[in-house]
Parts: C-alpha cells; sequence; structure tokens
C-alpha cells in the first residue's frame, strides 16, 4: 500500500454507473443506425447499410452537409482573427479595462442563444442579412469568438512576455513581433480554439432557426426537421456520421496538446 | 511617454476587430431586445406587468425554475461523483475518464436529444425491453413529459458539472487525505471532514453554471418535452415565430439575462468562467 487515498468500492461504482450513463446512449445510435429495419429499432436479421446509402445519396442531406462546412470554414475564420488578436492585445496590455474586454468577449457563453437569436431576427431583418451565407456566418463567428479567446489566453498564459519585450528591444515592429514571436508559441493554442469553433458552428441550431429559412439550410436544421417530422433510421445514420466527425476533430486537438505539452 | 502611449495603441489596434463585431453584431442585437421589451405594442411597463398577472407566464417561470432546480441537484450529484474518482485516479485513467466527459460534452445536442428519444419513447428500447423482458404490461410514458426533459438535460450538464469540481478537487493536496487516514481516520470520516469541505468552492461554481445553462435551454426540453411542458427558452421562441407577440417574448428574454448575470454577480467570487472552460476546453 503506498498510502495514498483511494475511492471505496461505493464510490467507484457510483462513477461508473454515471460515466456509462453518459456514454451509452450515445452510442446506442450506431446499432439503430445499421438496422434492417424500415423503422427505428435494433438490427433483426442482419447489418445493413442502407439508411447511410439513403443519407449519402440524397441531395437534400449532401446540400447540407456542404453548406454547413462551407459555413463553420468561414465562420471559424472570423473567429480566430478576431479572437486571436483580441487574447494578445488583453495580455499585453493587461490593465483593468482589458479584463471588462474579455469579460464582453465570454458573453456568447453566458447569455442563452435564444435571446441572441431573437435579437439578431430583428437586427438582420433590417440589414437584409436574414436567411444569407454572410449573416449566419457572421452570427457564428462572432459567437465562436470566446472559444478562441479562452484558448489562446491559456496559451499566452504560459508565454514569458520578456521574450516579447526582447524582441521590441532589438527594433523589431510590433507586425514582426507578432509573427515571428508570439504567434509560433501559441500557436497550438489557436488551433485549439479553431477546433472549438468550428465544432460550435458545425452543431449550432438555435440562431440558424430565427435567421436562416429556406436559402440556408444547414445540416443541424435538417436534423431538427429530421426529428420533429419523420423518426426514421436515416438519421440515426446521420447522427453516427456526426459523432465520427466531432469525435476526429476531438482526437486532433488532443494530439496538438500531446505535442505541444511535449515541446 | 509619447513613444510609450504609441506602443500601446499598437497593442490596442489588435483589440479592435473583435470590439467592433461583439459591439456591433452581439451587443447591439441585445440590447435591442431589452429595448423592445419596453417599447412594444406601446410604450410602458405593460409587458413586465403581465409577469404579476398572466397565469401563463408565471407558469412557465414555476416549471423552470423547478426543473433547472432538479437538473441542477442531480448533475451536481452525479458530477460529483465522477469527478472524486477522476480526482483520485492515477494519471493513465484518469486520461481515459477525463475522455469520457468530455466527449459527450462536445457531441451535438441534437444527436443526444435524438439518441434519448430512440431509447425513451413509447416504441423504444427501454420499454421494449422491459416489456419483452414481462416486467411491464403497457409502455411507460419516458418522454415527451418532464421525465424526459430532465434525464436529457441532466445528460448535457454531468460534464459542465464535472469540469469546475474536478478543477477545485485536484488541487487538494493529496497528502492531507493519507495523513487524516494514517491518524486512523475510516474513509467516511476522510471524505465528510477532509475533502467535502475542501472541494465546496467547485461544488458551489459547479452548481451556479449548470443553473444558469439550464435556465436557457432549448433545443434538448423541446425535442423531449414534446411541445406539452414548456421552458422559458422554447416559450419565447413561440412568442416570436408563432404568435408574433414581440413585447411579450422579449419581456421574459430580458427577464432570462437579467437573472443570469444577477446569478453570476452574486456567485462572481467563486465562478471563475475563464478557469472552468480552460480547464476542459
Amino acid at each position: 500500500m503506498d498510502g495514498a487515498h483511494r475511492p471505496g468500492r461505493f464510490a467507484t461504482v457510483s462513477a461508473w454507473t454515471v460515466a456509462i450513463y453518459l456514454v451509452l446512449p450515445i452510442t446506442i445510435i450506431l446499432p439503430v443506425s445499421m438496422t434492417d429495419q424500415r423503422f427505428l429499432s435494433l438490427p433483426k436479421e442482419a447489418l445493413s447499410l442502407r439508411h447511410y446509402a439513403t443519407v449519402l445519396g440524397s441531395a437534400e442531406w449532401l446540400g447540407s452537409i456542404v453548406q454547413s462546412f462551407w459555413i463553420a470554414l468561414a465562420s471559424t475564420l472570423l473567429a480566430v482573427v478576431a479572437g486571436t488578436l483580441c487574447a494578445i492585445g488583453c495580455w499585453r496590455i493587461s490593465r483593468r479595462s482589458t479584463d471588462l474586454i474579455r469579460g464582453l468577449m465570454l458573453l456568447p457563453i453566458i447569455i442563452p442563444s435564444i435571446v441572441y437569436a431573437v435579437g439578431l431576427y430583428r437586427y438582420f431583418a433590417r440589414l437584409g442579412l436574414l436567411d444569407s451565407f454572410l449573416g449566419v456566418v457572421i452570427a457564428h463567428g462572432v459567437t465562436g469568438i470566446p472559444y478562441v479567446v479562452i484558448t489562446v489566453a491559456t496559451a499566452l498564459a504560459a508565454f514569458d512576455p520578456r521574450l516579447e519585450q526582447a524582441a521590441r528591444g532589438m527594433g523589431a515592429s510590433l507586425g514582426q513581433t507578432l509573427r515571428w514571436v508570439i504567434l509560433p508559441r501559441i500557436a497550438p493554442g489557436i488551433a485549439s480554439g479553431a477546433i472549438f469553433a468550428f465544432i460550435h458552428s458545425w452543431d449550432e441550431l438555435v440562431i440558424v432557426l430565427f435567421i436562416a429559412s429556406r436559402d440556408v439550410f444547414t445540416l443541424p436544421r435538417r436534423i431538427w426537421d429530421g426529428i420533429n417530422e419523420n423518426l426514421d433510421p436515416a438519421m440515426a445514420a446521420v447522427a453516427v456520421l456526426l459523432v465520427v466527425f466531432t469525435v476526429l476533430l476531438l482526437l486532433l486537438d488532443m494530439a496538438l496538446r500531446r505535442r505541444r505539452d511535449a515541446a | 511617454m509619447a513613444m510609450a502611449a504609441q506602443r500601446q495603441g499598437g497593442w490596442w489596434l489588435l483589440i479592435l476587430p473583435a470590439f467592433l463585431l461583439m459591439t456591433a453584431f452581439y451587443v447591439t442585437p441585445i440590447l435591442q431586445v431589452l429595448a423592445i421589451s419596453f417599447t412594444e405594442p406601446q410604450p410602458g411597463l405593460q409587458n413586465y406587468e403581465r409577469l404579476f398577472t398572466s397565469e401563463s407566464v408565471q407558469r412557465v417561470i414555476v416549471t423552470t425554475l423547478r426543473i433547472c432546480t432538479i437538473t441542477t441537484v442531480l448533475a451536481l450529484l452525479l458530477g460529483y461523483v465522477l469527478s472524486y474518482k477522476i480526482a483520485l485516479a492515477d494519471e493513465r485513467a484518469r486520461r481515459w475518464w477525463i475522455l469520457a466527459v468530455l466527449v459527450p460534452l462536445w457531441i451535438s445536442v441534437l444527436v443526444r436529444a435524438f439518441a434519448w428519444v430512440t431509447l425513451l419513447r413509447r416504441q423504444g428500447l427501454v420499454n421494449e425491453t422491459l416489456m419483452g423482458a414481462g416486467l411491464i404490461q403497457e409502455p411507460l410514458a419516458l418522454v415527451w413529459n418532464e421525465f424526459g426533459i430532465i434525464v436529457g438535460m441532466v445528460h448535457y450538464m454531468v460534464p459542465y458539472a464535472v469540469l469546475p469540481m474536478l478543477a477545485s478537487m485536484r488541487e487538494i493536496d493529496p497528502r492531507l487525505l493519507a495523513a487524516a487516514r494514517g491518524l486512523g481516520a475510516p474513509r467516511g470520516t476522510v471524505f465528510f471532514r477532509v475533502f467535502l469541505p475542501l472541494s465546496l468552492p467547485g461544488l458551489i461554481a459547479a452548481g451556479v453554471l449548470v443553473f444558469i445553462f439550464s435556465l436557457g435551454f432549448y433545443i434538448t426540453p423541446a425535442i423531449l418535452g414534446g411541445g406539452k411542458t414548456l421552458m422559458v427558452a422554447e416559450w419565447i421562441g413561440l412568442q416570436i415565430l408563432d404568435l408574433i407577440r414581440w413585447g411579450l417574448g422579449t419581456m421574459m428574454a430580458t427577464m432570462l439575462v437579467v437573472t443570469i448575470l444577477v446569478t453570476l454577480a452574486i456567485f462572481s467570487r467563486v465562478v471563475n468562467l475563464r478557469r472552468v472552460f480552460g480547464s476542459g476546453a
């Protein structure tokens, strides 16, 4: 015995139960998506991939997937540029006023999206941005900024400010300092932020429900309609594809983190 | 001096794009929501009067507060057990446990609600299994009611409860626990007299976080409630999109924001949002 305090049997069993509650319901969609039946159920006689074929052969589903992808990419770019620069500025100036600005940047996480969606519905109507690619990119980009600010601020906390001072002291301009000293050091933090901003946009539904209707019909929007109208196994197939995609992005993030920690 | 000010100016410029974007496309639309609640249909406080006179408004608020309280208590309980196990696990095991928390956190809320519908509906897997085993004769009403909402919301909130609790538990010096054991305290005493008090700040932070996140929840209650049990967010959506009652909808939205900000302000000492997300993200 090493003397360390370990959880007792009761705590261990409870923790396993909670973990199963968290993970198992999500895994259930895998067998359901491979059912040989025409309705939502477990496979009866054989595994079948026909529901995947339905989804991947449908112009509507593919159209939504492609559209969601471009929106997520564009809004991630917006969030990463604005969020990274802001985090660096706040970190370098570091006064009470910048604390306030950082607080402001966190608002989209704190204020429920329903409130923002309602406000945006009115606001975009006047600007003519309803149901437009640009409108959704702006909305997702702005609400993605907090994820970038948080991860970049975390990366900067581990960065020695004297490096920056040394660079400036030797005559580097602000742009050069950014490009050659600061950005390379915090690149993993920026990458994490980008991944989370991407997932945020890719999954976002509430705002889209209000500001988009026909021309912009993202993947979450199509899933939402599917759940409300017809629960068929094709939905499970889409859900599985979505989960696989998210897990791949998270694994990418973990790999980046490991590289950063090793460096 | 001038030089120093100029240098600072450069850094301020970096903040500018995010600040402008945020002001023009986030803060302004939100402020507009607050403004509409006082101006439509006529200027005045009549929308807020409804808080005291309208039974349907009061019913929505009571339902929301009830569901959020139950959700918070359950999420804290389940999250605490999980964090306790993770905090005391060794390095390798800890990584897997954390993955079990983070993966659900990042999986689409729609996918999770869909999975619960698949499991809980009348012809769902839970009912079929129970009937197949002969345990029940009639399918149980597990979804499209308050029960379904709570199951789905707790599932969503447990990871958010774990992150702040885990952060605070990992700051507890394990030698304190070993010392208490070494001095002869039974396991239960070590937990209740040493571990629990030290983990209290994290517990409170998690409670605040889960509660304010639950208040404005839209998708999970909308799908698992089946339109019968209305929570505030879905009710606001209904007022705006279906009934075109902007005044009433924005009044409730304002109340929602005010409640959340006031709660955060009260607990701002114990809840450090940046740390909460920094640790998990």
